[in-house]
């Protein structure tokens, strides 16, 4: 025992010193939470520039103020103008373009054009038909001479927004997020993949550097091979987990600036206020000033989003991936450490790999699968058996499992890893010590029936 | 008494036998040369003493005690396809090949300083090993595979990637540590230094032995009644009933020449006969080498 702690040791030691770990431990969260954040950044402060567009309409005022002004853009009213002397001016009169509004527009609605130097975002494209639009209805409305207009249009406008609520057996109510479930089985299964991929390959190179550089037999002359394989297995497992770890905290550390600092920035200072508590009590709130949430409706988007992540069942999450990855990382990094010993050198690996990566590819297409319909019994078979388990269930947890199905899924996972470390225990110490020989599928079979 | 014991140890890949029914008996402080053409399961025999594989059948003794599981901590390997992790420091590995060797930090750190300075790598502690030449890297691999202070080591060609002033150091280290009670085994395809070093060897050819005992007395079995003879002066001497001449030179006024004596000769009578020619400066037996028993031997089979 104590011999495989020394070389759990240096396996992990020489890894974690490594510059490529440190700059992958730090580097992958900013990213990750760079990738998420980025986009709403980019949607909350949207273009800087200010576009002033100069609104011509030809022949009536009709649409004078009908289109507000946004943060991206403003609209200047010029009335009737000689389009033809504005358009060759209109850059120099400091205008992005001109919205010309023809006087068919009632019956025609192509009767508008915006002309613009460059092509316009469709936000503003949306926001301009947008406007007109409910101009127009209103117009049209208004012939019917109905009486109070104004204040039955006031009336009708509604904003809706679907709430999803989770209920467990013991009948709590969570708040719940259907893309926030998508997004993390997303993540689950990706990062379950690339790490169960990423360390089994590199116990499998570890292996082919003891075997090439001849290392191996002065080792397994003080100790035996599985102690050195399970050694450099447990070790690589630790690496794994301890920079698991610190990207959980650092996120978690992420999470909380953003929270704390980018939410706050907002420029709505009642948003900021209401942030804080709870969620119910902030959709209320919401639903009260509608005018607040009609004016930054990103932010509070952001923060909703946010505060349903939060309602995730974290523990059951970060748990079960643990366990997910030591157990699959365990099977997987098995079969590699026994393709190591067989081969001389890692281009020999190509003919042993196909039958390892197929169903881990088939995990991660039926993981992504997963996210659109959780209850699928492709998903469900998939997260049972032990070769793909680890990706496919950790898609399908964020949106909830039957305990059953996770303790079932488990169980066969422990009985298969024992099974497969068992085995390739067998292949490498043959593996280990055979050189110059052209090794199969086959020669494996044989490796493993030869006694001690 | 034999520190180490091999009885009758077979061991069989497949429907290829590497070992047929082998033993070997070392007695304690003694080289121990482990001879044989590649191929013959030399490699399988040292892997087996090292229970880095089982025998199929055959047992082991170690000091008259069955071979444990833990007696690795008293056996020192330095196996012919040797190699250190290129990326790791010389020091830290020494060190941690010592660890799994069951030796302490602290008293491997001490011995390791000890060897470091005494083969002169010690300037070498914080380098690489990828920045080491290969006879450094070898030094470091032999004092790896003494560290432990074994009582029983394996040598498996202890000398190649040395040169012939490093070999030498090597050589008196390997003396030196016999003189210390250390009982070596010493398997090498050089016929010269068994004849200086081994004390006895075993000559294993297609999974067999073929030949075994000490040294000396396998060197006088195998002679073939030569004798060179060397007499002052031009002489010239002719075959006889006696004798037959195989070889003759002359320079610095002396004749060197080498005989074949008939079976039944006796030395006195041969003596007297070429007194008759001249002065003989010296007569002595010709016992074959080492390399041309091997070759006689292993050719005889095919």
């Amino acid at each position: 025992m104590n011999k495989i702690s020394v070389i759990i040791k240096r396996e992990y030691i020489t890894r974690v010193r490594k510059k490529s770990f440190i700059i992958m431990t730090i580097l992958a969260p900013v990213l990750m939470t760079g990738i998420i954040i980025l986009p709403t950044v980019l949607m909350m402060n949207g273009d800087k520039n200010l576009k002033k567009i100069a609104v011509i309409e030809d022949g009536s005022d009709l649409f004078k103020n009908a289109i507000p002004d946004t943060k991206d853009a403003d609209y200047v009213y010029l009335g009737n103008t000689d389009i033809n002397v504005l358009k060759k001016n209109f850059e120099q009169a400091g205008y992005y373009g001109i919205l010309y509004i023809s006087p068919e527009i009632i019956n025609t609605p192509n009767a508008i054009q915006l002309i613009s130097k460059n092509q316009p975002p469709i936000g503003l494209l949306d926001h301009i038909s947008g406007s007109l639009e409910k101009e127009i209805e209103r117009e049209k409305l208004l012939a019917y001479n109905i009486q109070d207009l104004d204040e039955i249009l006031k009336n009708i406008r509604t904003k809706v927004s679907i709430q999803t609520i989770k209920i467990d057996e013991t009948g709590q109510s969570t708040e719940t997020s259907t893309g926030i479930a998508m997004a993390l089985a997303y993540i689950g299964g990706f990062l379950m993949y690339m790490l169960v991929f990423m360390f089994g390959a590199q116990v499998m190179r570890g292996v082919i550097e003891e075997k090439t550089s001849r290392v191996v037999e002065v080792i397994v002359s003080s100790v035996k091979p599985v102690q050195l394989m399970m050694g450099k297995i447990i070790g690589i497992a630790l690496v794994g987990l301890t920079q698991f770890m610190i990207w959980v905290l650092l996120t978690l550390g992420i999470v909380t600036v953003v929270k704390t600092t980018v939410l706050k920035q907002g420029s709505m200072t009642e948003i900021t206020r209401n942030l804080p508590q709870n969620i119910m009590a902030e959709n209320q709130l919401i639903a009260a000033t509608p005018q607040t949430a009609e004016m930054s409706p990103e932010l509070v988007e952001f923060s909703k989003m946010f505060d349903n992540a939060m309602n995730q069942d974290w523990l059951l999450i970060i748990t079960s991936f643990i366990f997910y990855f030591i157990t699959g990382y365990l099977l997987y990094a098995s079969i590699f450490a026994a393709i190591g010993s067989a081969v001389d050198n890692e281009t020999e690996t190509q003919q042993f790999m196909l039958p390892v990566t197929v169903p881990i590819l088939l995990g991660l297409m039926v993981a992504m699968g997963t996210m659109t319909n959780p209850e699928s019994s492709l998903s469900f078979w998939f997260s049972m058996i032990p070769f793909t388990s680890p990706i496919v269930m950790m898609a399908r947890i964020p949106f909830g499992v039957p305990f059953w199905q996770i303790a079932l899924s488990m169980l066969l996972m422990i009985i298969t890893f024992i099974a497969f470390v068992w085995m390739a225990a067998k292949v490498y110490r043959t593996g280990i010590l055979m050189y110059g020989k052209k090794s199969s599928w086959k020669e494996l079979w044989k490796w493993l029936r030869y006694s001690g | 008494m034999a520190l180490f014991e091999a009885k009758n140890i077979t061991k069989q890949f497949g429907r290829f036998t590497a070992l047929d029914d082998v033993s070997i008996s070392v007695p304690e402080q003694c080289i121990y040369g482990l001879l044989g053409p590649n191929g013959a399961g030399k490699t399988t025999l040292i892997r087996i003493i090292n229970q880095i594989t089982g025998p199929d059948s055959g047992e082991m003794f170690l000091n008259g005690q069955k071979l444990k599981t833990s007696d690795v901590t008293t056996i020192g390997y330095l196996p012919e396809e040797r190699g250190l992790y290129k990326k790791m420091k010389v020091g830290e590995q020494a060190l941690y090949f010592a660890q799994l060797k069951g030796v302490s930090k602290t008293e491997a750190m001490g011995r390791l300083k000890y060897w470091f300075k005494k083969l002169d790598i010690i300037d070498w502690w914080g380098k690489k090993v990828e920045e080491l030449s290969k006879g450094m890297q070898q030094k470091v691999q032999f004092i790896t595979t003494i560290l432990h202070e074994p009582k029983l080591i394996i040598f498996d060609e202890p000398f190649t990637g040395f040169d012939p002033v490093n070999t030498n150091i090597i050589k008196n280290e390997i003396l030196f540590l016999r003189e210390r009670g250390a009982t070596i085994i010493f398997s090498t395809h050089n016929m010269g230094s068994v004849e200086e070093l081994c004390d006895n060897i075993t000559l294993i050819d297609k999974a067999r032995t073929i030949l075994e005992g000490s040294v000396d007395e396998i060197r006088s079995k195998w002679a073939a009644n030569e004798f060179d003879l060397v007499l002052s002066g031009d002489v010239q001497i002719e075959d006889n009933g006696l004798y037959k001449i195989l070889n003759r030179q002359f320079d610095n006024n002396k004749s060197t020449i080498r005989l074949k004596t008939a079976g039944s000769s006796v030395t006195n009578e041969i003596l007297t006969e070429i007194m008759k020619s001249g002065e003989i400066i010296s007569f002595n037996p010709t016992l074959p080498s080492m390399n041309e028993i091997f070759i006689r031997v292993v050719e005889s089979r095919n």
